[in-house]
């Protein structure tokens, strides 16, 4: 059986599709999940929460989004254990709705960024980041006006403590705290990132580098437990 | 009722808009202007009759949605 991912899309959520064909290619069954539903389907091994302008990025990036009646079965599903991913967008709204710690800022140059960034792969020990080497590099799209990493120090050195940097820019692009691009929940199974990996699984997109961390995913099964 | 909500970034969290702008002031000749910090006032119309109630009220909505406390401080006013 393959494993099954559902996509939360709010309005102006824009890599949603993106976020599908990279999961279907490997190997996920998708189902998206429009943000007003109030439960996830059953069976459900991983919820992603993709890039975009959520609710026209009113009041606070991905704020809206965070209190949206699907953000309620996404928290229970990421507290009984499950695989949650937001990338861009979907890192503010997982900041916002409280499942990772710290907040992001308007980028420190105060414009967007929309660029390739290499990023260091901090560690292999998650379900996101098993098929990477830690240490080793990857390079893939940026393109945010708010992703300025901000936490206060005792958060950053659990952070680092912990083992829950997942990626750090190799160049700082943003002004982001201890050149965050990607963190980690306590229990590594809540990936945030700023970067897109789904911007990066086809040769076409001119890289593939993206495609490691969806095929790595593909190999959790949690939703049989997690109905 | 009406409410006033004013939303400030806490002091210590670098507010890049704000030295861009006492740049720009800077620049029009408006000399020791020696900080600027950036924010925003959300005005709520209530159907609230008793002020305190209407202020616990505004103080929840800042908490859960309005602020986000881990780098912003808020202030309200009921008027």
């Amino acid at each position: 059986m393959n494993p099954r991912a559902g996509i939360v899309v709010s309005p102006g959520a824009n890599c949603d599709r993106d976020l599908a064909v990279a999961l279907r290619r490997a190997g996920f069954e998708v189902a998206m999940l429009w943000h007003k539903e109030t439960g996830l389907p059953r069976g459900l091994d991983l919820v992603a929460i993709p890039g975009g302008f959520s609710f026209g990025d009113y009041l606070r990036c991905g704020a809206i989004a965070a209190r949206a009646p699907i953000l309620r079965a996404v928290a229970d599903f990421a507290r009984a254990g499950g695989h949650v991913l937001g990338v861009c967008n979907g890192f503010q709204v997982l900041l916002e709705a409280g499942l990772l710690p710290g907040a992001l800022m308007r980028n420190a140059g105060l414009r967007f960024v929309c660029d390739r960034a290499a990023l260091r792969v901090e560690t292999a020990g998650s379900a996101f980041t098993a098929s990477y080497a830690a240490g080793g590099t990857l390079v893939l799209p940026i393109a945010h006006h708010d992703g300025n990493y901000i936490a206060d120090p005792t958060t950053l050195a659990r952070l680092s403590d912990e083992d829950r940097v997942a990626f750090r820019y190799a160049a700082n692009p943003n002004g982001s705290m201890d050149d965050i691009a990607g963190i980690l929940s306590p229990n590594r199974r809540v990936l945030g990132m700023m970067p897109h990996p789904e911007r990066a699984v086809d040769p076409g997109h001119g890289g593939t580098d993206g495609a490691a961390l969806f095929k790595a995913l593909a190999g959790v099964r949690s939703g049989a437990a997690l109905v | 009722m009406r409410a006033r909500v004013h939303v400030t970034l806490k002091e210590g969290v670098l507010d890049p808009q704000g030295e861009a702008v006492r740049h720009a002031l800077a620049s029009l000749g408006f000399d020791g202007v020696e900080g600027v910090r950036m924010g925003k006032v959300i005005a709520l119309d209530l159907a609230d009759t008793d002020a305190e109630d209407a202020r616990a009220r505004v103080a929840a909505m800042c908490d859960r949605l309005l602020a986000n406390t881990i780098i912003e401080d808020y202030r309200v006013e009921i008027a």
